[in-house]
C-alpha cells in the first residue's frame, strides 16, 4: 500500500449492522432476560378504578401465601418524593402533579397502583397480587381534556384546580385575529389527533439491586435515558449523591418516547431492594403497559386558516386542548408546547400565526412523547388545513403548498413563533420530485375516469418539516426544560490501535453502532472492525440526555466527531515530534499521519497510539494516551423536510381504504447510512398511517380503557402495511460538521395527514371536507352515506 | 408438580412443572433460552413463535406439560454449525430488524411460511406473516428478508 | 399474565376424557387448541380447577371426503386448510379457515375447539350453518348428533349438554351445480369477524334451486338468513338478483355494537358481505 492510496470511505454506504448476529440468534439480553442470584419478583395490585378513594388494604391473605416476602403500599414509600416534572411548559404557572411509586390514598386513572406484592416466583406474585383486597371509594372520573377544564368537572388533583395542567400561547393572537378577521377566505375545522399508545414490543420494566455495605443500587431498565433516569432518580426522587446509582439499559426492545421517562417501577424496584436486601425484578404485562405506560397525541383542536382567492395563506388560529392523563409525566408539558406550537405553520409562510394550548388532567393514562412528539400533531393540523384551503378555493393543492412555501433564500427562516430559525431548506424539489415518481398528472386523468365508474381513488400530499437534533441547552432552558440537552462522547485509542467509542445516547433499533463506528473509521482512517461503540451503562460512558428527537447522530454523532478531531489534533502534535517535522506540515489522511512531500515518511494511527500509550518519547508536555472527550452543544436544532405522496382507493359498499401506493421523499440533510436512514423511514410511515388507519386509545366515560390489549388496539400487521417506495434529497444541515440532521421520527410526522388526505380526496364526490383519524370503515361509510 | 421430558434443539431435558407453566416460560426461565420473547398477552404479538415438532406456534399460549414428549426448535436453535439459517442472513442483509425484539418470532414464523409455501409473492409473505407485529420496521425489509431467504433456499436446498 | 392453578390430565382416548370430564363435571374445562381457553386463562378471564387437554386422543382427528365431508374434532385448522380435497368438496370452508387468526393460530386451534367455544366472532359457525352440517358429539348418554341449525343458542352457548364432548363434523361435499364462498369483514386487531358471510348455492339450468347463507360475527350468535336464501331461489342468481336478495341479511337478528362497528354499520354490512359471499359462491357454482 502506498500512502497515497485512499482507503474507501464508509460515511453513506448502506453496511449491514454490527448489532444484528445476536439478534437475529436469540443471544440479545433485554431486561427480562436478566436472573440475579436471590431475585425476587413484584406484581402490582391496581386500581380497576379511574378515579376512587382508597379506604382500605388488606393483604392478610397474599401474606399467608407461601413464597410471598412481603406486600408494600405507597403509604409504606413515604420516605421517597413523587417522580421529577422535568419539563414543564414555558414562561406560564404550571400545575405539575407526578405520579408517586405507588398510588396514596387515592387513584386517577384505570391501572394505577395501590400495592405492590414481593415474592419468590413471578406465578406466585401474580396469584398474591389477587389475593390482596382492596376497598375503593368511586369517584365521578372525566377522560376528555376539553370537558375536564369546564366548570363542574370532576376535581382530579387538589394542587390543579379547574384540571388544568398549564395554559400557554405562542405567536401573535393580534395579528392572527387581524388576519382572519379581513380575510377572503377563512376555513375552520375542529381537528382530532387522537390518543395512541406506542407499542414498543417489548414492554417496560426495572430490576434493581442494592449493596448494603456501600450504600449503591445497580439498576436495569428498559430506558432511552439511562443518564438521566440516574440524575432524577437519586437527585429528586431518592434524595442520595447521584454516585450512589448505577443503571445500565441492556437491549432495549424498542421505545418510540414511551421509555424515556422516570417512571414509578424504577423506584418501587429500587425501594423494595434497599427494604428487602435482595434483588427485585418488575416487568409490565402488555396490558398493564397499555394501562399505566406512557400514551401520545390526544389533541382537540379548534383551527382557522385565512387566505386569498389566488391561494395565499394570510393567517392561522389555532386553539388547543393537551390532554396530559392522569399525572404529569417527565416531560409531558413541552411536547404539545414547543414542540407543538413553535412549528405549527409548517413549511409555509403565515405572515399570522397564533396558538393557545391548554394542558389537562383527565383519568386517563400519561401522555408525553411519542414518535415526532408534537411535530406529528403541528404537521396534522396544518397540512390538513392547506388541503382544507385548497379544496375551499378550488385549487390544486400541489399549486397551494408550492405557492406558500418558504423560498431557498429565506433560510436561516424565523417563523415568528418563538422557534430558532429553520437551518435550511428547498422544499419544492422534494415536492416535485414525490408528485413525479407518483406521476401526479396522470394519476389525475386516472382518478377522473374511474369516478365515472364509480371507483374512488385518490392522491394525498403531506409537506413537512420538523424539529431535529433538540438542542442547545441555552435555548432548551428557556422553554421550561430543567436541564441541558448537550451530547458527549469520548474516544480511545489503544495501544493496539484499537479505538473505543462511549456513547451517553442509547440505540434502542437505530443502528447507532454501526453510523457511530462509519463515523470514527472514516475519520480517524482506521478499519471499521477496528472501532468499538459502548453506550448504556452509566458506569462506563460519559453522561448523555439519552436517545430521542431524532437527536442522536446531529449531536451525539458529533460529540464523537469532535472527541475525534481532537484525537487527531494530539496525534498530529505527536507525529510532528516523531517525524522532526513541523506541525503545520503533517499531512493526516487515511489513518496516517506524514510529512507533506514526503507521503513514505509517516505513522499510522496505531503507531501514534502505541507511541502515545508507552509515552517513551513525548513532546513536552504532551500527557500519555489518545484519549479524548467532547461535549458539543449545537447552535441550533435542525429541521429535516420532505413530501409524502399516497394513493388510496376507498370501498364505497363498505368504507375500507386500500393504500395503493405510497412515496416517501425525505431530506435528512447527509445520510451516513443510507439503509438505516430507509430503515427508520418505512418504521415512521408504518406508524402514521397505522395512526391515519387503524388505531386510537379509547376510554369510556368511566375511564375504562376499551382499546385494552392487542386484541382490541390495532397496531398494523404485515398485510396492513403498503410497499413503501422511497427516494430523497440532500440539503446538508449548516448547524454541524457532518451535515445531518436526524431521520428517526420523520416518516411518522409525514404520513398520517398523507393518508388522510388521500382518502379525503377520494371522498370529494361525496362532499366530504373533513374526516377524524382514524379513518375506520364505519366512519368513512357514515360519511360517503351522511349517516 | 409433573414430569415432562423435551428434547429442545436437539437437548432432552426432563423437567418437574407446574401444568399452568406456559411454554415460554419453560424455554426462559428453567431452560435459560431467552432467545423467545413475551411482547402480549393475548396471542397477537409473535415474539414467542417456537416450532413444536416442525411447525410454528406461540409459546405463549402453549401449556409446558402439553409439549410432554415433543421436539422444541427455538431461535438459538435454527443456525447450525455456526452457519446462519438463511432466513437468518436474510433479516441481517436486507436490515429486517432494528430494535430485535419481534426479530426471534418473526424469523421461526417466517421459515414455517416457507416450509408451507417456499416461493411466496409479496402479498403471501405479508398474508403469512400477519400472526407477528414489528414496530420498527414498517415491514418492508423484512418482506425483502423473507424474499432474500427464499430465494437463496430455492438455489440450495440442502440450507435447511 | 399467568393463569391461576389447575390439575391436569391428558387422557389419550375419548372413553377416558368423557370419564374425566364425568368426574370433575362443571370444575373442568375442555382443552383443545387453548387459543381462546388460555388467554382467558392468563388475563384470569376463566379459572378452572381442572384441564382436560383432549390433543392427544388421536381418533379425533383426521379428515375424510368422499361424498360426504368428515372432520374429527380435533383436527386443527392448518390440516384443513391445506387439504386439497376438502377445498374442492367444500371452498367456503378453505375460504373461512384462511382467513382464521394466523398460521400460528391455526397450527394449535381446532374446529371442534371453535364450535365448542361459540365465539359470536368466530368464522366457522357461519360455514357449518351454510353447509348444514351435523355436529356430533358424545357424552355419558352415549353420542348424537346436533344438527348446526340448532347447535348455536347464544352467545359463547351450544346445544351441548354439560360432559358432552364434539367429537366430529359431517356435511355433504358439493355435487354438481353446487357451490359455497365465505366473505369477511375481519376486525383490524383480532381479525376475528366483525361480519362474516358464508353462502351455499345449487345452480341447475341457470336457476338457483338452492341455497343457504349464514352471517357470523354481527350478532351474538351466528345465524341462518331465511329471508335472503327464500328471495334468491328461483331467481338465476344475476347480481341484481343477489343485490336483491341479500338486501335482506341481517333481518330479525340482534346486533352488536362495539367501538369498532355499530349496530347499524353491522346491519348494513351484514347485506354487503351476504352479496359478496353470493357471488362469490354462484361464480364457482356455474
Amino acid at each position: 500500500m502506498t500512502a497515497i492510496e485512499m482507503k474507501e470511505r464508509l460515511v453513506g454506504r448502506a453496511l449491514k449492522r454490527r448489532e444484528d448476529p445476536k439478534l437475529i440468534t436469540g443471544h440479545g439480553n433485554y431486561l427480562d432476560d436478566i436472573k440475579l442470584p436471590g431475585m425476587l419478583h413484584i406484581a402490582l395490585v391496581r386500581s380497576p378504578y379511574a378515579h376512587a378513594k382508597i379506604v382500605s388494604i388488606d393483604a392478610s391473605k397474599a401474606l399467608a401465601m407461601p413464597g410471598v416476602v412481603a406486600v408494600f403500599t405507597g403509604k409504606d414509600m413515604l420516605d421517597i418524593n413523587p417522580m421529577p416534572a422535568a419539563w414543564q411548559a414555558a414562561g406560564v404557572k404550571n400545575y405539575p402533579v407526578p405520579p408517586r411509586a405507588l398510588a396514596v390514598d387515592k387513584v386517577a386513572l384505570v391501572g394505577d397502583p395501590v400495592a405492590m406484592v414481593v415474592a419468590e416466583d413471578r406465578y406466585i406474585a401474580r396469584d398474591a397480587a389477587d389475593a390482596v383486597e382492596v376497598e375503593y371509594e368511586p369517584l365521578p372520573a372525566v377522560v376528555d381534556a376539553r370537558k375536564a377544564v369546564e366548570p363542574g368537572a370532576p376535581q382530579i388533583h387538589e394542587a390543579a384546580p379547574n384540571n388544568i395542567v398549564f395554559e400557554w400561547e405562542c405567536g401573535n393572537k393580534a395579528a392572527a385575529d387581524a388576519a382572519i378577521a379581513s380575510a377572503e377566505v377563512v376555513v375552520k375545522e375542529e381537528i382530532i389527533n387522537q390518543r395512541l399508545i406506542p407499542t414498543p414490543m417489548e414492554t417496560r420494566g426495572s430490576i434493581a439491586r442494592y449493596d448494603a455495605t456501600t450504600g449503591e443500587w445497580t439498576v436495569w431498565m428498559t430506558s432511552q435515558a439511562p443518564h438521566v433516569h440516574r440524575l432524577l432518580l437519586t437527585a429528586f426522587v431518592f434524595g442520595v449523591p447521584e454516585t450512589k446509582l448505577r443503571c445500565i439499559a441492556p437491549n432495549v426492545g424498542g421505545g418510540f418516547g414511551q421509555k424515556i421517562f422516570c417512571y414509578n417501577d424504577m423506584a418501587f424496584t429500587m425501594w423494595a431492594a434497599r427494604k428487602l436486601g435482595r434483588p427485585v425484578k418488575f416487568v409490565e404485562d402488555r396490558s398493564e403497559n397499555y394501562k399505566y405506560s406512557t400514551h401520545g397525541r390526544d389533541h382537540i383542536t379548534e383551527a382557522e386558516l385565512a387566505g386569498t382567492r389566488d391561494g395565499k395563506i394570510t393567517g392561522l388560529r389555532v386553539k388547543t386542548w393537551a390532554n396530559i392523563g392522569a399525572y404529569f409525566s417527565t416531560v409531558a408539558a413541552g411536547i404539545p408546547t414547543t414542540l407543538y406550537g413553535r412549528i405549527i405553520t409548517g413549511v409555509y409562510k403565515i405572515p399570522a400565526a397564533y396558538v393557545h394550548v391548554t394542558g389537562a388532567y383527565t383519568n386517563t393514562a400519561m401522555v408525553d412523547a411519542y414518535r415526532g412528539a408534537g411535530r406529528p400533531e403541528a404537521s396534522y393540523l396544518i397540512e390538513r388545513m392547506v388541503d382544507r384551503f385548497a379544496a375551499e378555493i378550488g385549487m390544486d393543492p400541489a399549486e397551494v403548498r408550492r405557492k406558500n412555501f418558504i423560498q431557498p433564500e429565506d433560510f436561516p427562516y424565523d417563523n415568528g413563533l418563538g422557534l430558532l430559525p429553520y437551518d435550511s431548506g428547498n422544499y419544492e424539489p422534494a415536492l416535485n420530485k414525490a408528485l413525479e415518481i407518483a406521476g401526479y398528472a396522470e394519476f389525475r386523468k386516472q382518478q377522473a375516469e374511474l369516478r365515472q365508474q364509480g371507483r374512488y381513488l385518490g392522491i394525498g400530499i403531506s409537506s413537512y418539516v420538523e424539529i431535529c437534533g433538540i438542542a442547545p441547552s441555552a435555548w432548551m432552558g428557556g422553554q421550561g426544560w430543567g436541564a441541558g440537552l448537550w451530547e458527549s462522547a469520548n474516544v480511545r485509542v489503544h495501544l493496539t490501535g484499537k479505538v473505543v467509542v462511549t456513547t451517553g445516547s442509547l440505540p434502542h433499533g437505530q443502528g447507532l453502532e454501526t453510523t457511530f463506528a462509519q463515523i470514527v473509521a472514516d475519520e480517524l482512517g482506521v478499519p471499521y472492525e477496528d472501532v468499538e461503540v459502548q453506550w448504556g451503562d452509566t458506569q462506563g460512558t460519559p453522561f448523555g440526555y439519552g436517545t430521542y428527537g431524532s437527536r442522536s447522530l446531529a449531536v451525539g454523532g458529533v460529540a464523537i466527531k469532535r472527541s475525534v478531531d481532537k484525537i487527531k489534533e494530539k496525534a498530529r502534535k505527536l507525529a510532528a515530534h516523531l517525524l522532526e517535522a513541523n506541525e503545520a506540515d503533517i499531512v493526516f489522511e487515511n489513518g496516517r499521519a506524514y510529512v507533506k512531500g514526503s507521503p513514505d515518511k509517516g505513522k499510522t494511527i496505531g503507531e501514534l497510539a502505541a507511541a502515545a500509550a508507552v509515552a517513551y518519547n513525548l513532546p513536552p508536555g504532551m500527557e500519555p494516551f489518545l484519549d479524548e472527550t467532547s461535549y458539543y452543544d449545537p447552535p441550533n436544532c435542525t429541521f429535516p423536510f420532505g413530501t409524502h405522496v399516497c394513493i388510496v382507493e376507498v370501498d364505497p359498499e363498505t368504507g375500507h381504504v386500500k393504500l395503493l401506493r405510497y412515496i416517501a421523499v425525505d431530506d435528512c440533510g447527509n445520510q451516513i447510512n443510507p439503509l438505516i436512514v430507509e430503515g427508520q423511514i418505512h418504521g415512521g410511515i408504518a406508524q402514521g398511517l397505522a395512526q391515519a388507519l387503524y388505531e386510537g386509545a379509547v376510554y369510556n366515560e368511566d375511564g375504562q380503557l376499551l382499546t385494552g390489549t392487542l386484541m382490541d388496539y390495532a397496531v398494523p400487521t404485515a398485510a396492513m402495511v403498503p410497499h413503501i417506495e422511497t427516494d430523497h434529497t440532500v440539503t446538508p444541515s449548516p448547524v454541524n460538521p457532518l451535515g445531518v440532521k436526524g431521520a428517526g421520527e420523520a416518516g411518522t410526522i409525514a404520513s398520517a395527514q398523507c393518508v388522510m388526505n388521500a382518502i379525503i380526496d377520494a371522498l370529494a364526490p361525496f362532499g366530504v371536507k373533513h374526516l377524524q383519524m382514524p379513518a375506520t370503515p364505519e366512519r368513512i361509510w357514515r360519511a360517503i352515506h351522511g349517516k | 408438580m409433573t414430569t415432562i421430558t423435551v428434547t429442545v434443539n436437539g437437548v432432552r431435558y426432563t423437567s418437574e412443572v407446574e401444568p399452568r407453566l406456559l411454554l415460554v416460560h419453560y424455554l426462559r426461565e428453567h431452560l435459560n433460552l431467552t432467545g423467545t420473547h413475551i411482547g402480549c398477552d393475548t396471542s397477537q404479538c409473535g415474539a414467542c413463535v417456537v416450532h413444536i415438532n416442525g411447525v410454528s406456534v406461540k409459546s405463549c399460549t402453549t401449556l409446558a406439560v402439553q409439549c410432554d414428549g415433543a421436539e422444541i426448535t427455538t431461535i438459538e436453535g435454527l443456525a447450525h454449525d455456526g452457519q446462519l439459517h438463511p432466513l437468518q442472513e436474510g433479516f441481517w442483509e436486507k436490515h429486517g430488524l432494528q430494535c430485535g425484539f419481534c426479530t426471534p418470532g418473526m424469523i421461526m414464523a417466517a421459515a414455517d411460511l416457507l416450509k408451507r409455501n417456499p416461493n411466496p409473492t409479496d402479498e403471501e409473505i405479508r398474508h403469512g406473516l400477519e400472526g407477528n407485529l414489528c414496530r420498527c420496521t414498517g415491514y418492508e425489509n423484512i418482506v425483502r428478508a423473507v424474499r432474500y431467504a427464499a430465494e437463496k433456499m430455492a438455489a440450495a436446498p440442502a440450507a435447511d | 399474565m399467568i393463569p391461576a392453578p389447575f390439575d391436569y390430565y391428558a387422557p389419550t382416548s375419548l372413553a377416558e376424557a368423557l370419564t374425566l370430564l364425568q368426574q370433575h363435571g362443571d370444575d373442568a374445562k375442555i382443552l383443545a387448541g387453548g387459543h381462546s381457553l388460555l388467554p382467558a386463562m392468563k388475563l384470569r378471564l376463566a379459572s378452572p380447577s381442572v384441564l382436560i387437554d383432549i390433543n392427544r386422543v388421536a381418533e379425533l382427528r383426521g379428515i375424510k371426503v368422499n361424498g360426504t365431508v368428515e372432520i374429527g374434532a380435533m383436527t386443527t385448522w392448518s390440516a384443513i386448510e391445506q387439504h386439497a380435497a376438502l377445498a374442492k368438496a367444500c371452498p367456503a370452508m378453505a375460504d373461512a379457515v384462511s382467513l382464521i387468526g394466523d398460521i400460528q393460530v391455526r397450527n394449535r386451534g381446532t374446529i371442534g375447539g371453535s364450535l365448542a367455544h361459540a365465539d359470536p366472532a368466530a368464522d366457522i359457525p357461519a360455514v357449518v350453518l351454510a353447509v348444514d352440517a351435523q355436529i356430533h358429539v358424545e357424552g355419558p348418554n352415549g353420542p348424537r348428533a346436533i344438527a348446526a341449525a340448532d347447535f348455536f343458542t347464544d352467545m359463547l352457548s351450544t346445544a351441548l349438554e354439560p360432559g358432552e364432548i364434539i367429537t366430529s363434523i359431517t356435511f355433504n361435499s358439493h355435487g354438481p351445480g353446487e357451490s359455497s364462498a365465505y366473505a369477511k369483514f375481519p376486525h383490524p386487531a383480532s381479525r376475528y369477524a366483525i361480519v362474516g358471510a358464508a353462502a351455499y348455492v345449487k345452480m341447475e339450468n341457470g336457476q338457483v334451486t338452492a341455497c343457504r347463507v349464514a352471517i357470523t360475527g354481527a350478532g351474538p350468535k351466528a345465524e341462518r338468513q331465511p329471508a335472503v336464501e327464500q328471495a334468491l331461489i328461483g331467481t338465476d342468481g344475476s347480481a341484481d338478483a343477489v343485490a336483491a336478495a341479500a338486501a335482506h341479511a341481517g333481518e330479525g337478528m340482534e346486533m352488536l355494537g362495539d367501538i369498532h362497528a355499530s349496530e347499524e354499520y353491522r346491519r348494513a354490512m351484514c347485506k354487503v358481505y351476504a352479496k359478496r359471499a353470493l357471488l362469490k359462491a354462484i361464480e364457482r357454482a356455474r
